[in-house]
């Protein structure tokens, strides 16, 4: 078997995992200049609520559109109480009110589903495929296939739909978009759906390959957030590239140097994109007018 | 939902049983353990463990004619919750005894607060080889810190020969976790390797919650192991079996008594058939009182599988230890209590081993070396004998 290989797969697979969620983040940003900080729990709610629709209907296909259903609910949620109050009188309150909601959201959940790890049925066989000498798991590909779709399709409905047009418009500027007849809250309230439904869509694509269990998403959504960091808050090309750096990074590092270490290159480097470039390797630079 | 109705249940029961024989103010013991998350199959079958022996112990009419009451905490596995939950335990509820911890970290954190305030502390579950050495004499004048589990260097021990001399393994790589548990197992393993001469081919960490394992197994196989050695919890472990499965490398895992965790039984599902362990006690009724333990078990909590035999087990010993020596102390006084279990007169036949003098004023462990432990090993969701031989070695 080929090694090299076989970590750039591994490397790609968690790569694309951070980048689904760090595209939940990309999408408030844009409209709003927010971030649920709480998406990493939105990450695990979705996956519990999937888990138990599965359990029902025994279908993970039939489940997906529940499962993005709760997501966008959760989020209109989390933009109702905790983004849009905050937003109405120019406070950074935001920050913490995101994060209390995650809290919440979490200790729900615990309650709920316990605080257990669940294994979540694979939807498809778990016996690895062999690929030019390397071993990909076929949840691995769907992991991969179903955040570039997710991607796609919501770049294409802000491209081509006429409610994708005003999203874009309110992220170009919110203020004249405004004054154009566009209701900028509600074009935030569906950003927050549509990024939490993509928390909640990462999170069973993802929990086939992890455990299930309501701390899931605290450890990742940390992670997507340095990825955001790293590839910059604007820009769909730069989370792709930023997850997959960190998640190469990752397994490279744990592999050539050592397991003890590995977080660290990709750390390393979000304190320097930082220092030198503070919008992302792909962002393009906010000038903030005072 | 179910929890929750079993633990009022449970508490409706100690309730009726307090109220029933009532002769003294009920003695009140601390119970920390962690009761959710990752390790909570150690947890909560403690937890059961203890809480069968209280009410065989109340049942038959307490211990000094009073009831014993106990005072459950949840240390959420947390080295600093651990911490909050002794002080708690010691200066609120006014325990006089402390049962439990399942986490190397906790009781390292949380175990000079019952040594300070002189309560005896008996560790049913923790294995860290530290643990019980933290305050023993000479540095300090009298350690209150006790345990039934069998320690990590004995442990280590055990998986080494297992691999090693057993299955005659050359090359091993070790596999633990960032935590004090999987370190300091680490360290245990690598002593009781290179005391046979032998380095492991490669020595591997990750953290717990990571959900890749690729790069660290690939190390582990581009070194030519023959076999995977590990200390770390349930789901980790799962991770590893099945990033094994994964990569198409299958060679076996032999690790600390972890590996009998149902949330790694569970997680792992087919992969982590075959994987073996040390195990004080496998749950099949090879004594009459193994025998009496299982189907109290099971008959109490409804359960056909104990989530982690050993330490329901150990729990189950440890409350009957303590039962004892607060008896022949004749009192429920910290240091008196110690005194006692340093000089335990009766021998308690317990589920595991038949306690002879189990401690002294400087051996705090009940278990000296590998004779009471089995290998055990996972065959079709269940944790069994991986010796037949050793069937009838256990629990003399």
């Amino acid at each position: 078997m080929d090694m090299l290989l076989q970590i750039v797969f591994s490397g790609i697979a968690l790569g694309m995992i951070y980048a689904v969620i760090a595209f939940g983040y990309q999408l408030t940003f844009a409209t709003s200049g927010t971030i649920n900080f709480g998406q990493g729990e939105a990450l695990a709610v979705g996956a519990l609520i999937g888990l138990t629709v599965v359990n029902h209907i025994g279908s993970y296909w039939l489940m997906l559109p529940i499962a993005l259903l709760a997501g966008a609910i959760y989020g209109v949620g989390v933009e109702r109480l905790g983004v849009r109050p905050a937003l109405k009188i120019k406070s950074e309150g935001w920050i913490m009110a995101t994060i209390a909601l995650g809290i919440i959201m979490k200790n729900l959940a615990e309650n709920i589903w316990g605080r257990d790890d669940l294994k979540f049925p694979s939807p498809v066989s778990e016996a690895p495929l062999h690929f030019l000498g390397a071993n990909v798991l076929p949840m691995e590909l769907i992991v991969i296939g179903g955040a570039l779709a997710l991607m796609l399709a919501v770049e294409l409905f802000n491209r081509k739909s006429i409610y994708g047009k005003a999203i874009v418009a309110t992220a170009a500027d919110r203020d004249a978009a405004g004054l154009m007849g566009i209701n900028t809250g509600q074009v935030i309230t569906f950003s927050y759906a549509l990024s939490c439904a993509t928390a909640a869509f990462a999170g069973v694509l993802i929990a086939p390959l992890t455990l299930t269990g309501a701390s899931m998403g605290s450890v990742l959504g940390l992670k997507a957030f340095a990825v955001a960091i790293i590839g910059g808050l604007s820009s769909g090309l730069g989370i792709i590239v930023g997850g997959l750096i960190l998640g190469l990074s990752e397994t490279f590092t744990g592999f050539y140097l050592s397991t003890g270490y590995k977080d660290v290159p990709g750390l390393v480097l979000l304190l320097l994109v930082l220092v030198i470039k503070p919008a992302g390797l792909f962002g393009k630079t906010a000038i903030k007018k005072v | 939902m179910l929890k929750l109705k079993l633990q009022i249940s449970a508490v409706a029961l100690a309730l009726g049983l307090s109220c029933g024989v009532q002769a003294g103010e009920p003695i009140r013991i601390g119970l920390p353990g962690p009761f959710t998350g990752g390790s909570s199959p150690m947890g909560i079958s403690m937890r059961d463990g203890i809480r069968l022996a209280t009410q065989e112990i109340n049942a038959a009419g307490g211990v000094l004619g009073s009831q014993i009451q106990l005072i459950e905490r949840d240390d959420e596995a947390k080295n600093e919750r651990g911490a909050q939950v002794a002080q708690e335990l010691i200066n609120k509820e006014k325990v006089v005894a402390a049962l439990g911890i399942a986490n190397t970290g906790v009781a390292l954190a949380s175990q000079r607060f019952y040594q300070e305030a002189k309560i005896p502390m008996i560790t049913a579950v923790a294995t860290g080889t530290a643990v019980t050495k933290q305050f023993l004499p000479p540095q300090h004048p009298d350690s209150y810190i006790f345990r039934v589990a069998a320690n990590d260097s004995i442990q280590a021990a055990l998986i080494v020969e297992e691999a090693i001399e057993r299955r005659k393994y050359k090359k091993v790589a070790i596999l633990a976790d960032s935590t004090n548990y999987g370190q300091l197992g680490r360290e245990d393993l690598e002593n009781a390797l290179q005391k046979r001469g032998i380095t492991p081919v490669a020595v591997e960490k990750f953290n717990v919650k990571d959900v890749d394992m690729t790069p660290q197994l690939l190390k582990a196989k581009s070194a030519g192991a023959e076999a995977v050695l590990t200390y770390a919890i349930g789901p980790e472990l799962a991770q590893i079996a099945n990033g094994m499965a994964k990569l198409g490398w299958k060679v076996p895992m032999i690790g600390s008594w972890t590996l009998s965790m149902s949330n790694f039984i569970d997680n792992a599902g087919p992969n982590g058939e075959g994987a073996r362990m040390p195990q004080a006690f496998i749950q099949e009724p090879t004594t009459a009182k193994r025998k009496a333990f299982i189907e109290a078990y099971q008959k109490t909590y409804k359960v056909e599988r104990i989530p982690s035999p050993a330490s329901a087990a150990q729990g189950y010993d440890a409350m009957y230890l303590l039962a004892a020596a607060i008896k022949q102390a004749g009192t429920t006084d910290g240091p008196k209590v110690r005194e006692a279990l340093e000089s335990l007169k009766e021998v308690i036949v317990g589920v595991i081993q038949n306690y002879d003098k189990p401690y002294s004023k400087l051996v705090h462990e009940a278990v000296h070396d590998t004779k009471p432990l089995v290998i055990g090993e996972v065959r079709g969701g269940h944790v069994v004998y991986a010796y037949e031989s050793d069937k009838t070695k256990n629990g003399k």
